[in-house]
């Protein structure tokens, strides 16, 4: 059902009234909500221009620490990623192994790291490894973390994306006399990755989002750097700027993440229209990910269809 | 052990910006210019934990980053207080500049883990010295002695005046630290909310999610003095936490060494110089009477 | 072993505020979730526009500012929840249902269009045509998705550790700071009590996926 329309006549004269008196009042009730938040923060004095401007003033430092921040925010992400993305491809090809003894122990890695949440295994890597005899560093035990929980996330997407590529594509390939790890490299990897593109991209922005866990270790990403800077400023004006760099702090996730998912969108336009994949899939999300990675995968995107207004396509 | 010294000038490291369009600006000013002197030519006997120290021309501290008074990043992100002026100290005794010492963040929770892990070199973090820590890690000082107290909305509207009345209300303090470990075993009646950083319980208190803030004095006078509108001390301590440095458990000869710094600085005044600059300019008191080491 | 019976009560505590942090933010979200996925199917372009906004914010902030903002932050809107258990749950039910709503939203999307056709063509109108025949339909296909969303909620109830809320993984930093000794230990009945939880999710999440497979 790519036609969310299917659901509703298309509107006559009158409905098209009705509609928009509708579209009219539920504008008119979001215009209050955010009309009664902004009068709320504006009788706490929240909207003092003074107070926003310690965000984009370099004297106080506050712009600097929170570029630095993102940079450090990103360069955790960036290695997770990276690490995360060649571990889940090989244990997507480990899982789908015809020999047992490979099968069953990377299934029950990847089992196991799906099923505990990311913040125990951080702490995992930061206090226990250490106590045989790995020490990791703040960066080493996040970046470790992040790896091990999202490549066997990956590894699920990888393994859905083999496994929607038509069977033909491998009889066809066996057919012409290459070995199993050849139809692997040569025809299946390849074509899954670029089905799965949007939901790695998706699964690669949880990551990011998750990088804020650092603040268990005493990591300085984007989030802890923010809290950091709001101790030191309420210790000498009160919480005058609390509000101002959670906002902060919040909108430029935003921004970094719809930047990602962007891509995203971008790739999946681009691949959806490549004559290669137009077996397009359905549901690939499904079997994948009990990581939050439930993004803008193949089918939900099916319904940015063309004139969907509220729809950023 | 010999340890020989010359003066030896540093730069001024505050940094003073013109122009501010905010008032947080001005926090940047007041970076005081208060770095120890800096010894030269110290030789240490090869395979003490000082000579390995000045060896890797590194020391690796632990320090809170959300104490005002102790420790407290300021904008730029460098600790400041009293705590990592101790710091400063020891690192200046051991011929190491201030730029010599990387100070990472250890809340409550991790700091005997960090010292055990050997992430750090030693912890001047509001550490209070007791028995269970002293089984897993080491300790010189006490370089200061707080006392446990309780901190409250601003007009005290619950009537609270000591641990007794905390009964049935509920005190914000922080996993892994003593306070909360004396609330969890003796006044077991308070509803007890734990957080990783005491800034989260002040946040707390501002809001009225919690009652109280329970821990040791100076703690809670430096965000009285940072917001007296919204908070107040209750004033009655009742315990004693002497404050340490921790060390690895066994660097004996470091702990020593630490011991003789610190009785240094209480008799040439550096010590209380420090306070001065630290804690005391926040809570606006004089440096009280320094507290022996004790040499265990 | 006599140090995990000593920390039992603890343990099971803790446990049981893990789950009930997980079952209530799970059965919130879902309700919010599927109306925000009926939002944006709905021929009211406000409302579409108001859901999509919803989503595409909550998706790409991390939780733990929700967490922080929800903590902390709209105390300046003069908003204050009673608890911080409530704040958690408030927190992690509003974050999910974004997550819910996208996999709800995917559901209806895979609804073969010759239903709902059917539906319109026989005179019911959007509201009955969605909860008589798309939404039942759409629910099948979403039980995979959604267990995974469920899944991850129960792992990310692990984040109210930092703000408050003696769940598994406070206990966990409790005790690996009290017993830096046992933290073998600590580690291995923490994270078994999560697996209690996942665990047998997955597994009836695998069997519901199954069965309801062969009835489409």
């Amino acid at each position: 059902m790519s036609d969310s329309r299917v659901l509703f006549d298309l509107p006559g004269p009158r409905a098209r009234r009705r509609q928009r008196l509708g579209s009219l009042l539920g504008a008119l009730l979001v215009l209050v909500l955010i009309g009664l938040a902004l009068w709320r923060l504006g009788s706490n004095g929240q909207l003092e221009p003074e107070r926003w401007a310690i965000l984009f003033d370099p004297s106080t430092n506050v712009p600097q620490r929170l570029l630095e921040a993102l940079g450090n925010t990103l360069e955790v992400a960036a290695v997770g990623m990276v690490a995360a993305t060649a571990l889940g491809a090989l244990l997507a090809v480990g899982r789908l192994s015809d020999h047992a003894w490979v099968r069953v122990p990377v299934v029950t890695v990847i089992e196991f790291f799906r099923a505990v949440p990311l913040l125990v295994l951080i702490l995992f890597c930061f206090l226990f490894l250490p106590q045989v005899g790995v020490t990791l560093s703040a960066f080493g035990a996040l970046a470790l973390g992040l790896t091990l929980y999202n490549m066997a996330v990956l590894a699920e997407i990888f393994r859905a994306g083999i496994q929607s590529i038509d069977r033909g594509q491998s009889e066809a390939a066996y057919g012409l006399g290459l070995r199993k790890w050849q139809v692997m490299t040569f025809i299946l990897v390849p074509q899954a990755v670029r089905r799965m593109l949007p939901v790695l991209i998706a699964q690669l922005v949880v990551l990011l989002k998750d990088s804020s866990l650092g603040f268990i270790v005493g990591y300085m990403e984007l989030l802890r750097t923010s809290r950091s800077l709001v101790e030191t400023l309420n210790f000498s004006f009160g919480p005058r700027y609390t509000f101002q760099l959670y906002v902060a702090a919040g909108l430029i996730y935003i921004i970094v993440n719809v930047l990602l998912s962007q891509l995203a969108k971008f790739v999946e336009s681009r691949s959806r229209r490549s004559p290669k994949t137009t077996a397009a899939p359905t549901d690939l999300a499904t079997g994948a990910a009990p990581g939050t990675a439930t993004g803008p995968g193949p089918a939900g995107a099916a319904l940015l269809g063309p004139g969907r207004p509220g729809e950023e396509s | 052990m010999r340890i020989t010294r010359y003066a030896a000038a540093l730069a001024a490291t505050g940094v003073v910006l013109a122009g501010c369009s905010s008032d947080a600006g001005e926090t940047t000013e007041d970076a005081a210019d208060n770095a120890p002197e800096v010894a030269t030519e110290v030789e240490f006997e090869p395979g003490s934990t000082m000579a390995e120290i000045v060896e890797a021309g590194e020391l690796r501290v632990g320090t809170k980053i959300d104490q005002p008074g102790f420790g407290l990043a300021n904008t730029a992100g460098e600790p400041e207080g009293f705590d990592v002026e101790m710091a400063k100290l020891v690192a200046a005794e051991m011929g190491l500049s201030e730029d010599q010492i990387t100070f990472t963040e250890t809340v409550s929770a991790n700091r005997e883990p960090f010292l055990q892990e050997d992430r750090v070199d030693m912890v001047a973090a509001t550490y209070t010295i007791n028995d269970a820590r002293k089984e897993v890690i080491d300790f010189a000082g006490p370089y200061y002695v707080a006392g446990q107290d309780i901190m409250v909305a601003a007009g005290n509207p619950e009537g609270i005046e000591g641990p007794e009345d905390l009964a049935g209300t509920t005190v914000c303090s922080v996993e892994g630290s003593t306070p909360a470990e004396t609330i969890r075993t003796e006044y077991p009646e308070a509803e007890l909310v734990l957080y990783d950083v005491y800034s989260k319980c002040a946040d707390d208190l501002r809001n009225g999610n919690v009652q109280a803030v329970t821990t040791d004095n100076v703690i809670l006078t430096s965000f009285v003095a940072g917001d007296p509108e919204s908070f107040e001390l209750v004033g009655n301590p009742f315990t004693e936490e002497p404050y340490g440095i921790g060390v690895q458990k066994g660097a004996d000869d470091f702990r020593e060494f630490i011991n003789d710094v610190l009785t240094e600085s209480f008799e040439d005044g550096t010590w209380a110089d420090a306070w001065d600059q630290t804690a005391g300019a926040i809570t606006d008191t004089e440096a009280p009477e320094p507290p022996t080491v004790d040499r265990y | 072993m006599s140090f995990l019976a000593d920390n039992f009560p603890l343990l099971r505590d803790a446990f049981l505020t893990t789950l009930s942090l997980a079952v209530l933010s799970g059965l919130v979200a879902l309700v919010l979730g599927t109306v925000l996925a009926a939002m944006r199917v709905s021929p009211i372009a406000a409302l579409r526009g108001l859901a999509t906004f919803y989503v595409e914010t909550f998706r790409n902030t991390p939780l733990t500012v929700v967490f922080f903002f929800l903590a902390f932050g709209i105390v300046y809107i003069d908003l204050q929840f009673p608890s911080r258990f409530i704040t958690a749950v408030a927190a992690l039910s509003l974050y999910t249902a974004a997550f819910v709503s996208e996999a709800v939203r995917s559901g209806i999307n895979a609804v073969p269009p010759g239903q709902a056709e059917a539906a319109r063509a026989i005179g019911l109108d959007f509201r009955q045509s969605l909860s008589t025949i798309v939404l039942p339909q759409a629910f099948r296909t979403v039980v995979p998705p959604l267990g995974s969303v469920w899944i991850a909620l129960a792992k990310n109830t692990s984040i109210a550790a930092g703000f408050a809320v003696t769940d598994l993984t406070a206990v966990l930093q409790r005790l690996a700071n009290a017993n830096a000794d046992e933290l073998a230990l600590v580690f291995l009945a923490v994270v078994a009590a999560y697996l209690l939880i996942t665990l047998p999710s997955a597994w009836v999440i695998g069997v519901l996926e199954r069965r309801l497979a062969i009835v489409r």
